[in-house]
């Protein structure tokens, strides 16, 4: 700021210096806050719904923050809330999620990153064409592909199980991984891997010596992709898993939909931002790196 | 273009060749299956299927272009159709056109960026499900935000979208904006970000407006961005579902399904599988449609330059 008045005084013909306060300016950060208001003004409107008791719900307004703090609603949404005849809350969702997620994204992430080094560094007759009809696959609606998944848990016994919904998010988180991983590791340089085969180092061998710790970086990618990834899917949950094993989401839109019993709104809106809270945690934590992501999802389209 | 890189010794020995890179071969097989048999076998066996009069079993009665003439006669397929195009056009101009004034404002080196940014994607990490789901709240006609704008004296005020079938999509349409419009946002401003500044430069020596070079030089010079923007949007919207479960359930009425929707309704609760089939393989040839022209534009292009 010092130097920029001396640096006027000096030079009185030079151009004028930018005021933080001119028109387009308000009008820039005007618009900015604004819109910011729509984006913020549901989490807002949900916390603040799942802080307030029933009664003050019904008379007061969605937007007023709550007079009387109560943390009911959280707890009950947690361990009492009913879906069907099952009212032990949100907690076996969450369970089966977690059952879901970890198994989910150690497989599909460990198929994913062989798959990409195989085809960026052991290239084979017909690797290119599985690759591309890999990529190709990810545009096909799941609608079309969903029966014959079906059929086929059904003949290995895993329709129904945590286990078949786990292969159902490997199949169809292979093809953004898979080109996630090539293209990382297509940008080795090549001179690595073939100083590790003069030393004689095999397919494994360079895998996890080499490539493994190089691509630490996008490990953190990929999981932070999955974990948002599988932890938010409905579509599959609702039709590869039974109520037992339903993930959080599919118990959640359960829980808020039944048309059973009166509406707690308090406890629908604690329960809605508990199943967000996983990927929202994931979110402002990993910051530049989930831009990284779905940056990387966005060169998939 | 991999026969290329083969050195030629190998290629001598024919029968080596299967066994050459065998251990690459046996570790790209969960990926060979799933190109296979899932994604190529899994989608020619529900087209095939489509032509068969499957009810609760999928059986080969084969009934020619029945089912599709069934789902062309139904009032809800029809319906499931125009909703995801009025959904589909406004999604696509509103998405592109927030996603990019928000990029365009964050571009102006601004204070706070990163904090904006955060705000715009957030609602990114989230499912359709709790979008869905915090969005019927807001727009609850009872308690939501038409009864709290009434309360603030503007008491004509009319917007219930849950309960008005005339409506409802738009009020899919705040929710499915305010999801997805920060991914766009987040690709928008990549894409502006890889424009060289002496451009910047160059249009303000001739005295060209910030606003008109955004129109003139700046949008045609990002159409690949566009393009990748569009392709994600509407690959996107065809999947349409989870939202809509959540937020409406297809309701009022009819009044807000979706193919998607239609798809697995006839599937797994109607056991009518063939109609399931049908619609599914039409959903299917959209994305098709859409699809070919990308690529063309995009490897086509790609080829010519």
């Amino acid at each position: 700021m010092a130097d920029m008045t001396t640096n006027t005084a000096a030079d009185p013909r030079g151009p004028k210096p930018k005021r933080t306060f001119s028109r387009a300016n308000i009008f820039l950060y005007g618009t900015l806050i604004v819109v910011s208001m729509y984006y913020l003004l549901p989490l807002y409107v949900m916390i603040v719904t799942s802080l307030k008791g029933m009664p003050e719900i019904r008379m007061g307004n969605v937007f007023g923050p709550p007079v009387e703090v109560t943390f009911e609603p959280w707890v009950k949404a947690w361990s009492e809330a009913c879906t069907g005849i099952n009212c032990d809350g949100l907690s076996r969702g969450f369970g089966n999620s977690v059952r879901i997620l970890i198994p989910s994204i150690v497989l599909s992430i460990a198929i994913a990153s062989i798959n990409g080094y195989a085809l960026s560094n052991w290239k084979f007759k017909g690797s290119e064409t599985f690759f591309t009809i890999l990529i190709i696959g990810a545009f096909i609606p799941y609608q079309t592909m969903l029966y014959p998944i079906v059929i086929m848990l059904r003949e290995i016994g895993l329709m129904g199980s945590i286990w078949g919904l786990v292969l159902v998010h490997t199949v169809f988180g292979m093809p953004i991984l898979t080109l996630l991983f090539r293209n990382y590791f297509a940008a080795i340089p090549e001179e690595l891997f073939k100083a590790a085969r003069v030393d004689g180092a095999g397919f494994w061998q360079i895998y996890f010596q080499i490539m493994v710790p190089m691509a630490l970086p996008i490990f953190v990618v990929a999981i932070i992709l999955q974990v948002t990834g599988i932890w938010n899917d409905f579509l599959f949950g609702v039709i590869y898993t039974k109520p037992a094993t339903y993930p959080m989401t599919v118990q959640l839109n359960n829980i808020v939909n039944s048309v059973q019993g009166v509406k707690e709104y308090n406890v629908n809106m604690a329960a809605t931002l508990l199943t967000g809270l996983v990927p929202l945690v994931i979110y402002f934590a990993s910051g530049k790196l989930f831009v990284r992501g779905i940056a990387a999802g966005a060169v998939k389209g | 273009m991999t026969v290329a890189s083969d050195p030629p010794t190998h290629s001598q020995k024919r029968p080596r060749r299967l066994f050459k890179n065998w251990m690459a071969k046996l570790a790209s097989l969960p990926m060979i299956l799933t190109a296979l048999v899932v994604f190529v076998g899994g989608t020619a066996w529900t087209v095939t299927y489509s032509f068969t009069g499957s009810r609760m079993l999928p059986k080969t009665n084969w009934v020619g272009f029945d089912q599709y003439e069934r789902l062309w006669s139904t009032d809800r397929w029809i319906i499931s159709i125009k909703n995801l195009a009025i959904y589909g056009g406004c999604s696509m101009i509103l998405t592109l056109l927030i996603g990019f004034t928000l990029a365009a404002c964050l571009d102006r080196k601004i204070r706070f960026e990163s904090a904006f940014r955060s705000i715009f994607l957030y609602p990114f990490a989230l499912s359709f499900v709790v979008t869905g789901l915090a969005w019927q709240w807001i727009l609850n006609p009872d308690f939501g935000l038409q009864s709290v704008v009434r309360d603030w004296g503007w008491t004509s005020f009319n917007f219930d979208p849950l309960n008005n079938p005339d409506i409802v999509i738009f009020g899919l349409l705040i929710a499915g904006i305010w999801q997805g419009s920060g991914l766009i946002m987040c690709i928008m401003l990549a894409g502006l970000r890889g424009i060289d500044e002496d451009i910047w430069k160059a249009t303000k020596v001739d005295g060209i407006s910030t606003i008109k070079t955004y129109v003139v030089v700046i949008i045609p010079m990002m159409r690949p961005v566009f393009i990748t923007a569009l392709v994600l949007i509407a690959s996107g919207i065809i999947k349409l579902y989870d939202l809509v479960v959540a937020q409406t359930g297809g309701g009022p009425g009819l009044s807000s399904e979706v193919p998607a929707k239609y798809v697995i309704e006839y599937m797994f609760r109607a056991q009518n599988l063939g109609q399931g089939f049908a619609a599914s393989t039409m959903m299917l040839c959209s994305v098709v449609i859409i699809l070919i022209p990308w690529a063309y534009l995009e490897f086509g292009g790609r080829k010519r330059g």
